[in-house]
Parts: C-alpha cells; structure tokens; sequence
C-alpha cells in the first residue's frame, strides 16, 4: 500500500519535499528553501485570512525546513492556533510543531498550556494524549508548574483509558525528571504502585518506568513495589510463550516488560523476607536456565529478546552480590558468551564481566576465563570488543596474575589502535605498579612501556618511574644499570633518554664500578643522545651533567668543555643558554662541598595520590572505571591487603600510597637561577636542580648578583609562558609576577600596529628607575620596525601606566621582539623580560572567496616548497566552534562549504607587508577518533608557510 | 532511559531526529555531526554498541538507513536494539515495505508513530497490534476531515511514480544478473536511489542470520 493515500496527504508538502530532493547544490536547496519562506511568510501576514488546511499545510512545511538543519522564527503563532482546532488532523500538527520547536516565549506558552488544558479536559482520549505526549516531549519548567498536579489524577483515576494512562504515566516521569521539585508525592504514589497489578500489559510497562524513576529517589516509599514486581516477573519467566499475545516477541515473553522489572528491583538490597527471596531467587535461576535451552528462533530478535532479560537478571545478581551460586552461574553463563559468534554477545559478557570481577563471591571465577579473554584482545577484529577485553583484564588483575597480564597488555600494545594507546599505557603502569613485588620487574616494564610505545607514554608515567626509583634505595643500582643498558640501542625514544638522564644523573655512581659503565662512558653515551633531543630534553641532560660534576670529579674538564662549547653558551634558546652559563659557572667557582650540597641527591618524594590513576579516571570518567581500589577491598580482602602492608612496612612505610601519589611535579622552563635562589633560601641543599617541582618564578634575585658580571647578556629568562595564548588574540595578560603585571592590547591594519602596554605595580611601594626598552636581534631588524614612546620612571604602588608601541611590518619575519623592564623595588634591581607577541599571523586580512576560486588558487600555489604540513595530536578537546574561533582569532576568513567534508576547516588570508603582499590559503582537518588534526598551508613563500603553521599548529 | 534516536542515511541526511533530554539546538547539531560520522565509519561486522561521551549508543542499519539510539549507563543495550527492530516493524507494517522514501514524504506520521511506541524515552506500548490501532484510529479521524474539506490525494501519488519507475525497472534487471556477482549488485544498489530499498528486507545490518 503506497504510503501517501494513508491520512490526508498534503500535497504542496509532497512537491516542496520533491523539490528539495531534486536541488543539485545546496546554493540550490538554500535558495528553494528561502522562497519558501517567503511565500509562507506572505501567506502568514496576508489579509485574508487562512483555512485550517492550509495552516496545517504551511507549519508542516517549516517544520520540515527546520528539521533539515535550517532555523525558522516564525509561524509559532500559526502551529499555537492548530492547537485548538477541532480538526484531529489539525491539532495533531500543530502539537507536533510545538513538540519540535520549542520556544521560551511566555506569551506563547501560555497559550500553549491553555490549549492543553483544554484536551485534557475533554475526555476525548486522543485528544487527552496529544496533550500528554506533548507534555512529555517539551517537558519545560512551564509546563511542570501549570500541570505537575493534575496528571497524577488522571494516571490514578478509575475510568480514565488504558492509554491514556500509559502516557500519563511517562509524561510525569519525564516532569519529575526535569523538575522534580514541582511533582507533588501525595496518596497517588500508593495507588501508582498497583498499576503493577494491572490486566493490561502496556500499563504496566509504562508504570514500571515511573515508578523505577520514583523509586531510585525515594525507596522508602516504594518499597510495596517489590513484592508486586516479582510476582509479576514470576508469572512472566514461568508463561508459555504464548500466553501474552502481543506481548510476546519473537517467542520471549513480555522481554521489554521484564527487563523494566528487573531494573526497579536492583532500586533495592534482596528482599529480606525469605519467602519473597525464594521466589526472586526462582526467576533468576529459570532465566539463567533458559539460556541453556535451545533457541525457539533461529531469529537474532529472538536471542536478543531473551539475552536482554538474561543480562538484566545478571545486573541483578551482581548488584545484589548475596548469592554466591547464582554469582558463579552468572560468570559461567558470561564465559559462554565470551565465545560467542555474535560480536555483539562478546562484547556485552566482557562488559557484564567487568563488573562480576569485584565481587568477592566471582572475582576466583572471573580469572577462570583470563586466556580466553588474552585471546579476545588478540583475534577481536572491532577495536571496541578489544577495548572491553583491556578493561576487563584490567579488572580481573590481583598480584597472582599480574605478570601475565601486564606482559600480555605489553605485547599488544605494539599493534594496538591508537586510539587507545594511551589508555592502555596508563593501564599497564597503574597495574605494573599497583602489584609490583620487586620494583626491577616494574623497572623493566615501564622502560618496555617507554620501548614500544613511547610517543604515547605521557609526562605522568615517566614522573612517576623516577619518583618511585628516588623513593626506593634498593631499586636504585638496578634502574641505573638497566636504563644504562637501554640507552645503548641505536635509536630509542626521546623519554626513555629522559628517565636515562635523569637516573644516571642521580645513580650513576652505582654502576660506576664496572668498567664498562664508567663515568666517562656513561657520559658519552648521554651526549651522544644530546643532539637529537627537543629543548626540554636537553635542557634536562644539562641538569644531568653538572650532577656528574658532583658525582665523578674525573670528567669534570670534558663537561666543561661541552658547557663551554658555542653550541651551548651561545645557544639560540634562552633556557640551554642560561643553564649552561650557570652550571660552567657553578662548577668552575664553588667549592667541593657546596657543589656536594647543592647538588645533592633527591630527596624522597612526599606521598601523593597516583597521578596516573586521576589520568586515567579523568580520561574515562570515574564511572567507567572500575577502580582497582575498591575491587580490592573486597576481593580477596584481607589477605592481599596485609600483605601489600607487610612489603610496605619492610622498605618505607608510605611507600604504597606513595606510589600511587600525584601533585605532579612539572619539569618546568623557569629559570634554574630562581629555582637556584629560591632553594638557597629555604633550604641548604640544591635538590631542585632538575627543576622537578615547579613553583612561581617570583623569588629574590640573589644568585643573580654573583653571576652577573659573566652573564649579563643571559641574566634574565625571557619570559614567553603567554606568548602562544597570544596567536589567536590581541588583548590579555602577557607577564606577572609578585610585582608586576603586564597587560596587552593591540589592534594592526594592514601592515601596521599598535600596542598598547599596561604596566601594573602591584604592591603598594614605588617601583623606582622604571625603563623598558624593545629589542630586536640583527635580523629581525630589517624585517619589523617597532617604536616605543617613553614611560615614566616611577610606577606609583598599586598604580598603571601605560606605553604605545607602534609597529611596522616591512617584510616577513620569524622572531618576535622582546620587552625589557627594569626597575628598583626595594632596595634590588629587577629585570624583567618578555617576548612580545607581534607574529606575523597578525598582519592578515582576510579574504572571502568562493569554493571555485578557493580551489584554483589552492592548486597555484601548488609546488613543493610553497606547501607545509603538519600532523599533531589535539591537546585541547576537539570542539568544532573552539576550533572556528581560533581559526578567526589567526586572522583569515573561515570559508563555509568549500571543503566537501564538512568537519574540515578551510581558511583564507593575505599578509601586508610594507613590501609584498602574500596570500594564504590554510585547510584543518580534524581526526575526532584518533584526536588528531592534520594541518596544511599553502602561500607564495615557503618560509611564510612555515612560520604560520609553526604559530597555529600549537593551538589545538 | 533513552536519551535521543536518529535515523540517518548512508550518505549522512539526518532523516528523524527525537530528543528525550533538553539540549540546544547547537548542541544537537553537533552530537548529531559527530555521531553520524562515528557510526558510518564503522564496519558492517562490527558490532552495534559503542561508547561515546558517557553514553552508549546502539545502532542498526536498515538497508539505506542507520537507526541509532543513545542511552544511559544503566540501560540495556539488547533491548535497545529490539525497540528498533520494532520501531522497524511498526512502520513497515503502517506503510507496508517501509522505505527510506516513506519517511522522507511523511516524516510526520513517522513521528507520530513513535509518540505512540516511545514516550520520554521510555517505551509506552510494546504490543505492535495496540500503537497501530492508536495510529489507524486517528488516521480514520484524519480520513473523516479529509472528506469535509476537499484536499488533493492523489497527485502526490503521481509525482512519486515517476521518480520511482526507472529504477525499479534497473532493479529487476540486476537481480537478475545478481547470480553472477553479489558485490556487484550490492555496489549498484547504492548507484541507485538506495532510498527505495525496502528497510525489513536488508535488516540486520550486519548480523546475518
């Protein structure tokens, strides 16, 4: 039967559809949709005055335009006056429109509710459930408040309809769902409980959910439900097949119904009276036996209907955790499924199983099926099955299979998604970790971790290696030995050099012993890593370095040569620069023992909560996780726990807290010269050298003063912890300390811009001797010209000044000039430095462009060198309009459906340069499932390209 | 308690979109982006649940068309996937082979229908007889308006016709040929309007059985 003779078809609806369907282009679709807005729009305002079929007709066609993506602000007038026509057909759209396009306005709403009030006052049961699917579907505070009170009436009345009872009964679930404050319990909760009593089947279906929904609130009140839900259950479970009619689907009996009933009852703790308990109990054991059954439908309804039930019956089982019999079958009944060949079987018993891993009762039974589920994370073709069965065995983990467990997590690992890579590489530290009982076994898996998938071991888990090594004298030698043996391979990855520096910078000593592992080798082979390190990594092997100082007196000459080095003291980065001038420093003019002090080894670390753990809980929401905590409480209990104490005991007493701590230490870029002023102060010993705990880089400038003949071109850190905020905005805070604040506005034209920088003194003294001035190094010189007017000496306490820079760009440029502030505070000299953030994205204008003339350019620009791409992980959360604003924040224009995939974005700009003018064409793609983005530019000039990838690349 | 439903094609369209949480229209066309692509990236053998956000979503593919459910933590997914079977078959049974086309022309009656099965993201009536009789009763309402105020029916008929005949001729010539090649025709199914294919008959979408 033709779908269109059903109803009144509306035909100008049916043409309109075809019209849409028929548009080539969506400049087509806009267009066809736009006239007809305007034709309805005409016919709205129009003098004469419409019939209720073509109102009908119109409000159906806006909706469809709404429902296509496209957003309408008219016609709610229109759709409210359907409302109280006598026409169903009528009527009905008219509520559908208002289901749909819901709008705040309270003139509107009134109506609205005046029009509800109105069906459900006229006994006519269709009309009553229009109004009440309405209800439920809008669902608004409004609509609480006006009706909240009246449909519990009519859910309990004696003659309202069967089906009209079924909406009632959901339309106040959902107001007590979204305002529960507004349903008022009262003597209708009583009699809302019998409706689990009642002949018709979809009435009770609809009043399970409520009263589950009432129930998980307030239980005490519901308690009566129990009783009456598991006879019904019972009567459901024990049915022939047919004896529901309807309800019966695909020869499992009302599976919906029971499902629903399985669910209220796990609101509550098993029943305590034992007769009830039986009975409960009897439903679950004649829904696990049916499992056994062979099937009545070769049908997958069949086995989905009945499998819902069963697994229903099993959350039940575990939420109650009493029963250790039905536990067990439970777990076998799962271990069935495990092997199912239904993926989606599969994957619901490793989920199922996860939550059967922490009962006491289940937690032996569970580990029964550890190879099959070894075997499902190997041979599972869906990255999502593979996923449960990581989390499962992350579940199922205890000390007595720890070692299997994590070695077969490991070797996964090297073929697993990426998606999940670093889930699994926090997982494997968490466990290696957790059930570590000698700490070499845990040694060697990290450094695998590091080994097989370094790139997504992230900063957490190689802080937390070294904590636990510093923490632990008697893994110590071990650790040193074993990272010494690692770093001999060819090529390994940048953070395995990182925990090498770090460990032999602090252990070294141990193995130097050996021959083999002599200092000077042992130095070497850092220093043959140093070159092929990022900044930060050199900048750690640095701190490495003046520790050997400490530790070997006998290569002291040949670190020094290597501080001494032009690749060292005149390194293009302030932060290598100045450690290297201070440690060839430190090490040429302190003595033996201040050197032995300052450079003292680290002290233990204090105990803190795992950092790993709050990673990954925060990146699985706590829900999720099943936390190993807790689990542990009760599996296996006592046993385990004392003996994890007894370890603890023997080395360190906080030593399992400890390891499971957090308050990350961050390797900061401060300054080692106020790390190294701020630590004389406090405390004798120079612990801090590897910059471990970061802490504000205010402090007093003591140290300086002593280096400050040798170093005055490196004596102060320039500071750019800002500067990156500033790529895609021109205002903010650019630099504070305890002093001074330094704020931003800026605004540029073409090739020129202007600064304007507020200086705020924030203490309540004179900032005396108050001079800034902007340098530019040689060659940035030729490409900006930036003009600062004077300032003021002094900065009154608590008071702001400001300063105009004016700024020319004369051609591309690469660096940013720097901001130098001096001034007296008492008594001391200050310096401050920053690094301005005029970059070259700033000289934009945008360009508007259509698709055609987007992609001929696109394909101009097209050489080699002209085009720069870069693919990097997201280090923001992917959010489409965050991403568009900071497209827009760069400084071209965001084209709208050029790109043929709608996610990607594709941008345009040009560049002023006082000389030349070079275009700019940029495309971002992003890559939600594996969090990555892939950027490429395209303009005239490759350094250009270069530059502003470098700049907007970090963004994300 | 169900969250949303959406019905999507294979090429993306969003064809029914049913909101049981208050969300804002942005919000909704940014789940709804974000979704359709996950989920028609995924293989046909895969299977139908996954979690996203702090949901989990159940999906089925009809034919030309992707059913896709969200729900909370504590629902069941088994039975998620039936209340789309079922949804499935009410309209099959409603317009009689559905396909995506019929929902297309009368999304209306689409949502009406699924008033009727689902209401607050709940199932209301699961006996299929009781939501066709609640819908035949007001379609016979409708008929009796239809009958005082003269509406144009049958054109609309007509204007279906014409885009559906070449290809149904096309079609009985590849099932012809269908022994020779079964990927072939599956390729040429969706070289033609897939929109045509009726949605029970392809179901499964995946689980074969």
């Amino acid at each position: 039967m033709p779908a269109v003779s059903k109803g009144d078809g509306m035909r100008g609806l049916a043409v309109f559809i075809s019209d849409i369907r028929n548009c080539k282009s969506k400049e087509a679709e806009i267009k066809r949709i736009n006239k007809e807005l305007a034709n309805i729009r005409s016919k709205f305002k129009g003098d004469k005055a419409l019939d209720g079929y073509s109102k009908k007709k119109y409000v159906c066609k806006l909706l469809f335009i709404f429902l296509l993506g496209h957003d309408i602000d008219f016609g709610h007038m229109e759709a409210v006056n359907l409302l109280s026509s006598n026409k169903y057909t009528e009527k009905q759209i008219g509520y559908l429109f208002i289901s749909v396009l819901v709008n705040s306005n309270s003139d509107l709403i009134r109506l609205i509710n005046n029009a509800i009030k109105n069906d459900l006052a006229s006994r006519n049961p269709t009309f009553m459930n229009l109004a009440l699917h309405c209800i439920a579907n809008v669902g608004s505070r409004e609509m609480a408040e006006a009706f909240a009170s009246d449909i519990p009436n009519i859910l309990v009345a004696g003659d309202t309809m069967d089906s009209v009872k079924q909406s009632a009964a959901l339309c106040l679930l959902r107001l007590n769902r979204t305002s529960p404050d507004l349903v008022p319990m009262g003597e209708w909760t009583a009699r809302v409980v019998h409706l689990l009593n009642d002949q018709h089947l979809g009435v009770v279906t609809a009043a399970t959910s409520l009263i589950t929904t009432l129930a998980q609130k307030n239980p005490d009140d519901f308690k009566t439900a129990i009783v009456l839900a598991v006879a019904r259950l019972s009567r459901i479970v024990t049915s022939a097949s047919i004896d529901l009619q309807d309800y019966t689907y695909y020869f499992v009996a009302a599976p919906w119904l029971s499902v629903k009933l399985f669910r209220l009852l796990q609101c509550y703790p098993p029943p305590e009276d034992g007769a009830l308990r039986s009975r409960l109990t009897e439903c679950l054991e004649t829904v696990l036996n049916k499992a056994q059954e062979p099937p009545k439908s070769k049908k997958v309804q069949h086995s989905n209907a009945k499998n819902a039930v069963l697994f229903e019956a099993i959350s039940l089982i575990i939420h109650h955790d009493s029963e250790p019999t039905l536990l067990v079958r439970a777990c076998n009944q799962l271990g069935q499924f495990l092997q199912h060949r239904e993926t989606n079987l599969r994957y619901l018993a490793l989920e199922s199983m996860c939550t059967l891993a922490s009962s006491e009762f289940s937690h032996e039974a569970v580990k029964t099926h550890m190879e099959t589920v070894i075997n499902a994370l190997k041979t599972e073709r869906d990255v999502s099955v593979r996923q449960r069965a990581v989390d499962l065995l992350y579940a199922m983990c205890d000390r007595s299979n720890a070692k299997q467990i994590v070695a077969e997590m490991l070797s996964y690992l090297e073929t697993a998604d990426y998606s999940i890579r670093e889930e699994i590489v926090l997982k494997v530290a968490i466990l290696a970790e957790k059930y570590a009982v000698d700490y070499t076994w845990y040694v060697d898996t990290i450094l695998n971790l590091i080994r097989i998938a370094g790139d997504y071991v992230s900063e957490e888990v190689w802080y937390r290696v070294i904590q636990i090594v510093i923490n632990r004298d008697d893994v110590q030698g071990y650790a040193a030995k074993t990272v010494f043996e690692a770093l001999q391979a060819p090529a390994c990855h940048e953070n395995l050099v990182k925990v090498g520096g770090y460990i032999l910078g602090e252990f070294g000593n141990l193995i130097a012993g050996d021959p083999r592992s002599s200092p000077l080798v042992q130095f070497n082979l850092l220093h043959s890593k140093f070159h092929l390190c990022s900044v930060p990594t050199r900048a750690l092997l640095l701190s490495a370095y003046i520790k050997f100082i400490n530790l070997f007196p006998e290569v002291k000459a040949t670190i020094q040569d290597v501080l001494r080095s032009d690749s060292q003291l005149r390194n293009s980065d302030v932060e290598l620069q100045q450690r290297a001038v201070e440690y060839l420093r430190l090490s040429c003019i302190a003595s033996t023992d201040i050197l032995a002090t300052v450079l003292e080894e680290m002290p233990p670390f204090p105990e803190r909560e795992s950092s790993i753990l709050a990673k990954l809980k925060k990146k699985k929401g706590q829900s999720a996780l099943p936390d190993i905590d807790d689990s542990r409480r009760n599996v296996n209990g006592s046993t385990e726990h004392s003996e994890i104490t007894d370890t603890t005991n023997k080395s360190s007493p906080s030593l399992l807290k400890d390891l499971l701590a957090t308050n990350r230490p961050r390797p900061s870029s401060f300054s080692p010269i106020m790390h190294f002023a701020r630590t004389m102060d406090s405390t004798p010993s120079f612990t801090d050298m590897l910059s471990l705990s970061s802490a504000p880089t205010a402090g007093a400038s003591l140290l300086v003063d002593v280096f400050s003949d040798s170093s005055t071109l490196t004596s102060v850190d320039v500071s750019e912890e800002h500067f990156p905020r500033f790529v895609c905005k021109n205002n903010g805070v650019i630099y504070e300390n305890q002093l001074l604040q330094i704020g931003l506005k800026s605004e540029y034209r073409q090739n020129l811009g202007r600064m304007y920088i507020f200086y705020g003194n924030k203490t309540s003294t004179q900032l005396l001797s108050f001079t800034t001035s902007v340098t530019t190094n040689d060659v940035l010189k030729t490409q900006l010209n930036v003009h600062a007017k004077a300032v003021d000496t002094i900065v009154e306490g608590g008071a702001q000044v400001q300063q105009i820079l004016n700024i020319e760009c004369l051609s591309d440029f690469k660096d940013a000039p720097v901001l130098g502030i001096q001034f007296r505070y008492g008594g001391t000299l200050q310096n401050i430095a920053v690094k301005l953030p005029v970059m070259l994205n700033k000289f934009f204008q945008t360009t508007e462009m259509t698709s055609q003339e987007f992609f001929q350019r696109w394909k101009q620009l097209g050489a080699p060198q002209q085009e720069v791409q870069k693919i990097f992980k997201a280090n923001h959360p992917m959010d489409t309009d965050v991403t568009k604003a900071k497209i827009l924040g760069f400084g071209v224009a965001l084209l709208d459906g050029v790109d043929p995939n709608p996610a990607n974005f594709v941008g345009a700009g040009v560049i002023h340069t006082k000389n030349t003018q070079v275009g700019c064409l940029l495309r971002l793609e992003p890559n939600t499932q594996a969090q990555m983005y892939r950027l490429t530019l395209r303009t005239s000039r490759e350094p250009v390209s270069q530059r502003l990838c470098e700049l907007l690349s970090d963004q994300f | 308690m169900m969250q949303f439903m959406l019905l999507f094609s294979r090429q993306g369209k969003l064809r029914l979109q049913k909101w049981y949480v208050p969300l804002s229209d942005k919000e909704k066309k940014k789940i709804t982006r974000e979704l359709v692509q996950t989920v028609l990236a995924r293989k046909p053998k895969m299977c139908s649940f996954l979690e996203w956000r702090d949901l989990k979503i159940v999906y089925k593919r009809y034919a030309s068309l992707y059913f896709c459910c969200a729900i909370e933590d504590q629902d069941n997914e088994l039975i998620t996937l039936e209340i789309i079977h079922r949804y499935v078959e009410l309209l099959d049974k409603y317009f009689g082979s559905v396909c995506e086309l019929d929902i297309i022309f009368n999304f209306e009656k689409a949502y009406f229908i699924l008033d009727e099965f689902l209401l607050g993201g709940e199932a209301q009536e699961t006996s299929k007889k009781n939501v066709l009789k609640a819908i035949e009763q007001a379609d016979l309402l409708q008929e009796l308006c239809a009958f005082l105020s003269p509406s144009p029916v049958m054109s609309t008929l007509m204007c279906l016709c014409t885009d559906w005949l070449p290809s149904l001729l096309l079609l009985l010539l590849l099932l012809l040929l269908s022994t020779l090649h079964a990927e072939l025709l599956s390729a040429w199914h969706l070289f033609l309007c897939p929109e045509h294919l009726t949605l029970s008959l392809f179901g499964g979408g995946g689980q074969s059985t």
